[in-house]
């Protein structure tokens, strides 16, 4: 075996150190299951899961961004079958050209589609569509024991199908997936915005538009005070039409063009992201933004993925990394929301991503994520002092509200607070312990907040 | 495991009875350890207010740190009772008074065992438990005695000295391996060990050495002063002519 190798996730925070190994097939995957030791063993894709999900302190990591291997589009039955080590970038460019797109689309592509299906991610159209776990039509399960398993949510061990879908990866490697896809006719979104003031209105006009649009997603200024607390950027959109497009786009309306990424530079003081720098930025963002603008035609790229046009973006944040804190509130709970942004705002804690969105219907994994409500997401520098208090009463307020944090944003919460959040979590543990009954699968995050 | 914040959730103290060493568990405690193991010997029967009230759980441990052929079985309970280490503070020792020392040599080999290589023994014990798991920082007390050597104090600062150059070693040692040493240099610390010994000027309470210590833990530092003026102070203390330090060092 090789040296051990530290890793972290996208946060940049608690490095440990694991032997990676990197398979290039499901036999191979298999026989590095085997060789786990005692320490145990957990699959990892692009490592954009922010804390530990994908670190295994003293054990092994399955490196699964070699699984690759050809993508197999069926149009007739409108799915894609992908091997689990697929970025969904590849997968998206891979679709549009035949007029098809991702049910699900989280906030980067630079994510596996095993990892995406480990965290059943969401996107910006959650209200309507619900997590990736709903379009998944079938997945390939290899288990500790080495058994391959083909998993539906319809038939074969469902049970299983389930506790692996939004199971962090803890219950086996996902090796593949069948995914079901759309009809789009373009490359383009056709994109509403909206400035809103304050939290009110940010909340009124989300809650009364919301069922209108395909997409939405809301920038939160978590730095402005006093009346402006809770002001924010609305965009909502559907998938433009070609009718949609204006002339010179017609004539290649699916044609993709995602950019060559920037680069963030190597290296970033401690404290750039500050109270001050990310207010400013947050100002000119906010004032940057039209006050109201309608059907602007947006390629797909830079609408869901800004950020993915710059390579290593969280490393701005300096050497001691940052956390990123999403949580999820019922609908009712908005005093919640409202106590967590102003306590934000309050002690001025630097958050420049902060991203507001209702949740619709949930998938049955007992350890996905969504639910129906509110839910907000924000990235604070790890070293921003008294952080650690701050999100402690900030856990209290969201589990009194019957509220949850979503686990692979999550580096620092308490095994008791998510525990309660995740009521299922027993049932869970039944499930998995079937299939790995000797403990071999396990990671940092699963022991921070004991889950196996 | 250590979050991303710092909070880490087990500590293990040998020398469960140091003053400095409960002011930096019950700091770790206070930030949200749930799990101490206070090792020292007989173990740890009465355990400190600040702790019983703290809601984390408390261990107590056989440890002798004369009998260095059991301190890799140390390691291990300390191991079956909280899981993974996540932070370990090497607190223990003995300070004795010179004179006696000059008047009894078997007595300064003694201590000088106990401040030595009684550390050598449990802390390669540790880091080894470290580097299997993966992560965790091992605190090793060491002291500006050791810095320079003082005529005053010379049996317990060659011992320092001595530790301190093993716990830098070490800590190059588990560079890369997710585990880190982190060592720590108090000035003059009113406590019950040296309650015989003159106060020397920038003196610490045990609660300011916590406080560098865990501030050491948060950003990653190798070395930390207690209070961090020393550092500059013992600089030039280095470079003083013998003759000189001789006379001021009594």
């Amino acid at each position: 075996m090789s040296r051990p190798t530290l890793l972290t996730g996208w946060g940049r925070t608690a490095p440990t150190a694991a032997t990676v190994v990197r398979p290039r097939t499901v036999a191979e995957a298999a026989e590095a299951l085997d060789r786990a030791g005692p320490r145990g063993v957990v699959p990892r894709g692009l490592g954009r899961s922010y804390g530990d999900a994908a670190q295994d302190a003293g054990g092994l990591v399955l490196d699964c961004t070699g699984l690759t291997g050809p993508l197999r589009f069926d149009p007739e039955r409108e799915e894609v079958t992908a091997p689990a080590g697929t970025p969904l970038r590849r997968l998206m460019a891979h679709l549009l050209p035949y007029g098809r797109f991702l049910p699900v689309v989280p906030g980067t592509g630079h994510v596996t589609l095993g990892g995406a299906i480990a965290a059943d991610v969401h996107g910006k159209n959650h209200h309507v569509d619900s997590s990736i776990g709903a379009h998944v039509r079938s997945l390939t399960l290899l288990t500790p024991r080495g058994e391959v398993l083909e998993l539906g949510p319809d038939y074969g061990d469902t049970a299983l199908f389930w506790a692996t879908v939004g199971g962090m990866g803890l219950t086996g490697v996902i090796t593949s997936a069948r995914l079901a896809v759309h009809t789009v006719e373009t490359a383009h979104l056709r994109v509403d915005t909206d400035r809103t003031g304050d939290l009110d209105s940010t909340l009124e006009l989300m809650e009364r538009t919301d069922h209108a649009y395909r997409y939405t997603v809301c920038w939160v200024d978590l730095l402005a005070r006093g009346a402006a607390t809770g002001r924010g950027v609305l965009t909502r959109a559907h998938h433009a039409r070609l009718t949609d497009l204006p002339a010179p786009l017609r004539r290649e309306p699916l044609r993709h063009r995602p950019g060559a990424p920037l680069s963030a530079p190597p290296w970033a003081p401690t404290g750039l992201l500050n109270r001050a720098t990310v207010g400013t930025f947050n100002t000119a963002y906010y004032h940057a933004a039209p006050r109201r603008r309608r059907g602007r035609a947006h390629p797909l790229g830079g609408f869901f993925h800004p950020l993915d046009r710059v390579r290593g973006w969280n490393r701005i944040y300096g050497a001691h990394g940052f956390v990123q804190y999403q949580f999820v509130v019922p609908f009712g709970a908005e005093d919640t929301l409202r106590h967590v942004v102003e306590g934000l705002s309050r002690a001025g804690a630097p958050s420049f991503l902060a991203v507001l969105k209702r949740m619709g219907e949930p998938t049955p994994g007992p350890l996905s994520f969504p639910r129906p409500g509110w839910t907000l997401a924000l990235d604070l520098p790890a070293a921003s002092p008294g952080l650690a208090r701050l999100l402690r009463g900030f856990d209290e307020r969201v589990l009194a509200a019957g509220g949850r944090l979503y686990l692979a944003k999550d580096s620092r919460a308490d095994a008791a607070t998510v525990h309660a959040m995740y009521p299922e979590l027993a049932s869970w543990r039944r499930v998995r312990e079937r299939v790995d009954p000797d403990g071999v699968l396990v990671s940092d995050l699963a022991r921070r907040l004991r889950l196996v | 495991m250590r979050d991303s914040l710092g909070t880490v959730r087990s500590v293990l103290l040998l020398g469960g009875r140091s003053e400095i060493g409960l002011a930096i568990v019950e700091l770790l405690v206070r930030e949200g350890a749930r799990e101490v193991v206070l090792a020292a010997r007989g173990g740890v029967e009465e355990t400190p207010a600040a702790l019983t009230v703290s809601g984390a759980k408390i261990h107590s441990l056989e440890f002798d740190a004369e009998a260095t052929a059991t301190h890799t079985d140390t390691v291990d309970a300390a191991v079956d009772l909280v899981g993974d280490l996540d932070v370990v503070v090497d607190a223990f020792g003995v300070l004795g008074e010179q004179d006696a020392y000059d008047r009894d040599p078997g007595t300064a080999a003694r201590a000088a065992a106990v401040n030595y290589t009684a550390h050598v023994s449990v802390d390669l014990a540790v880091a080894a438990r470290l580097r299997e798991q993966g992560h965790g920082a091992l605190v090793v007390l060491s002291s500006v005695a050791g810095v320079r050597v003082r005529r005053a104090n010379f049996v317990y600062g060659s011992a320092k000295a001595g530790l301190d150059a093993f716990a830098q070693g070490l800590a190059d040692s588990l560079h890369g391996s997710g585990a880190r040493v982190l060592v720590v240099r108090p000035g003059y610390v009113p406590t019950r060990m040296s309650a015989h010994v003159d106060p020397a000027p920038f003196p610490a309470t045990p609660d300011q050495v916590a406080d560098s210590v865990a501030r050491g833990l948060r950003s990653g530092a190798t070395t930390v002063w207690a209070p961090r003026v020393l550092r500059p102070l013992f600089t030039g203390m280095r470079l003083l002519p013998r003759p000189l330090w001789r006379r001021l060092g009594r």
